[in-house]
């Protein structure tokens, strides 16, 4: 079976271009471009020296002696959280601004949920001098307050969502009207591998560089290229696309996805998109997605904002559909715990959405030669506020 | 394929189409709107079934559509009000909506309820060319319903051109770049944009949408279309008023 995109972006039967006709241009521009832009020579030099001086790749594979001996396995973690701005989300966002510049475009729209993907545009918009306006959730902006903060220092306008769930949906909707009533000069980096064609084979090419790292850097510590299990916490699932990407057609690696699933699936406050969505359109592509009967799209819950989305990128849908990736959910309490134990036995302080996918162990028993590599996508950082309210730490 | 609104086009007249979020103001104001908005000379209608995530849709029709979703308003209940709609009321009737609602329900069944209705085409701005084409063409057809495309300043000539080709009642014509009630006003490049797609020839007529709201932006958008569809504008008379004083509104158009 094949997991990546076919030539109009669907895998199995998800994926697509579900886009009113005012944005068709756009995305048909990025479509009949992006692959040959992003494999010209000039191209891919400029990209991986920005990746390497400027983002600090590659990221270690660092194994992680304490956790193994807690739970019994041999774990790597994929340091994406000592990238420049903290999480594996620069990687996207280096590719797309040097791919806005072949375009010709001059003004940067995003959305953003934790912040990450808002800090990571801000970010390469300052390093190309490029306009930059961020959309995001009124309530992300009051979880996320150092993010903000960090966005707007780095000449980046942070605009609210304020309709729906005030939350990373929201804040995807008012950057695609943006781009609606925008058409011509801006280019929309879209953070995770979801949207229209070709966002998702897009971001997922650009996060690649996760697993081709991981696969050499397996190599030099285990002697062979291939872990038995890949592990990564999935909202729209950028770091897990990159995660899984060079594994995808290597049958003996096991891919594990963990959602949030906020206080419990059943609870009514959950994003565990693969054990409560059907399929239904979100954001220009057909995936599985929390809705109603009616096909209204669902306020989804978890304590992290970067997994508080009610659907998951096409790609992820077709891991789950055709049985390729193993499914697990965690909750906010199982997620925090878990980075706790990160911190104190590794010393290494997570994100909360990074804690979901630590939070694998709870749910799963590996074997004690078992090679797991966790993706390590993001630091903690812009989650202290949490964590202090959380553990009472003040 | 004809049906009313194919009839209707073929009038000698400017056509004036009214657009409402169905549920809105409260839950059951849908088929006095209807008859309402037909005493006063509306010409034809479009329906919005309301969704959670407008993506096309400014502030004004975005807050309509979640006030009627808080009212109650689903599809089903929206086909039950619309039962008996053509004993009192004539001019065609066009359901207008995001994809998602319909995917759900069922595309074939959502047909069939629309043509049991008297429902005579649909609008889905998120339903694409390709996909309308390879999986759904047929169904519309089946059911008589004419599906409505729309085209934007910024579609190039040869996307009009297909578009012409797959459409086969009207052309839904965006006034400019913009979400819904975004706009005020038509300045020179709208101006030559309508010239531009009157001057191709297309075989199906085009009404224009997004920016019209009083006599002069209705006058400026149908000196070379067929037609113009209000929205926004009649949303804000809605919510100031009530589903009272339509007469008031439709006189300020024409």
């Amino acid at each position: 079976m094949n997991y990546n995109a076919d030539e109009k972006g669907y895998y199995g039967e998800f994926g697509g271009a579900y886009i009113p006709e005012m944005l068709y241009p756009n995305v048909e521009e990025l479509r009949q471009n992006y692959l040959k832009l992003m494999y010209e020579d000039s191209f891919q030099k400029e990209f991986n020296q920005l990746l390497k001086d400027y983002v600090g790749r590659p990221s270690p594979l660092y194994f992680a002696k304490r956790l193994s001996e807690k739970h019994g396995c041999k774990i790597y973690l994929k340091r994406e959280d000592l990238n420049h701005t903290g999480a594996h989300k620069v990687n996207n966002t280096i590719g797309q601004i040097l791919m806005a510049q072949k375009l010709g475009k001059t003004r940067i729209i995003a959305e953003t949920g934790a912040g990450q993907h808002g800090v990571a545009t801000a970010t390469v918009c300052a390093l190309m001098g490029m306009e930059c306006i961020v959309y995001m959730g009124e309530i992300d902006i009051a979880r996320q307050a150092p993010n903000v903060a960090r966005m707007k220092m780095l000449g980046a306008e942070v605009r609210p969502a304020k309709s729906g769930s005030r939350t990373l949906k929201d804040a995807t909707n008012e950057a695609i009207r943006d781009w609606i009533n925008n058409p011509v000069d801006t280019h929309y980096i879209i953070g995770s591998a979801i949207g229209p064609h070709p966002y998702p084979d897009m971001v997922t090419r650009f996060q690649s560089i996760i697993s081709e790292e991981i696969k050499w850097q397996l190599k030099e510590k285990e002697g062979r290229e291939n872990p038995d299990y890949v592990v990564a916490c999935i909202g729209g699932g950028s770091n897990a696309a990159g995660t899984y990407y060079h594994f995808l057609h290597e049958p003996e690696v096991g891919i594990i996805a963990v959602e949030a699933a906020g206080k419990g699936v059943n609870s009514g406050e959950s994003a565990a998109t693969s054990a409560l969505g059907k399929v239904g359109i979100i954001h220009g592509c057909k995936t599985m997605l929390m809705q109603t009967t009616d096909g209204q799209i669902t306020e989804p819950y978890s304590i992290s904002a970067g997994l508080d989305y009610p659907g998951v990128g096409p790609m992820h849908s077709h891991l789950y559909k055709s049985g390729r990736a193993e499914f697990y959910s965690a909750t906010d309490d199982e997620a925090m715990a878990a980075g706790l134990e990160l911190s104190q036995l590794e010393g290494i302080i997570p994100a909360i959405e990074t804690g979901h996918a630590f939070a694998i162990f709870e749910h799963k028993k590996f074997k004690p030669d078992d090679v797991v590599v966790i993706s390590l996508s993001g630091r903690g950082d812009k989650d202290l506020n949490t964590y202090i309210d959380y553990f009472k730490l003040a | 394929m004809s049906n009313r609104i194919t009839t209707r086009l073929q009038e000698d007249k400017k056509l004036l189409s009214i657009y409402f979020t169905a549920g809105y103001p409260t839950l059951n104001d849908t088929v006095k709107i209807i008859e309402d908005l037909e005493k006063n000379g509306v010409d034809m209608i479009e329906i919005g079934l309301p969704f959670s995530d407008p993506l096309a849709d400014g502030p004004t029709i975005q807050e309509s559509s979640t006030a009627a979703l808080k009212n109650g308003m689903t599809t089903e209940i929206l086909f039950n009000q619309l039962k008996d709609i053509r004993k009192t009321v004539s001019i065609p009737l066009i359901i207008m909506g995001y994809f998602n609602p319909m995917l759900q329900y069922g595309v074939e069944a959502f047909c069939k309820k629309c043509q049991e209705i008297g429902i005579d085409g649909l609008i889905l701005p998120d339903l694409p060319l390709d996909v309308y084409q390879e999986d759904y063409e047929a169904t519309f057809k089946k059911y008589g319903l004419i599906n409505v495309f729309l085209i934007t300043p910024q579609t190039s000539d040869a996307r009009i051109h297909q578009i012409d080709d797959a459409s086969n009642g009207f052309i839904y014509m965006v006034s400019s770049a913009s979400v819904t009630g975004s706009k005020s006003g038509f300045g020179q490049d709208q101006e030559n944009y309508f010239e531009r797609i009157a001057s191709m020839n297309l075989k199906n007529p085009q009404i224009v949408g997004f920016g019209i709201k009083d006599e002069e932006t209705f006058k400026q958008a149908t000196k070379t279309a067929k037609g113009a569809i209000i929205g926004s504008a009649f949303i804000k008379h809605l919510t100031a008023n009530g589903t009272e004083k339509t007469d008031e509104f439709t006189n300020l158009i024409r």
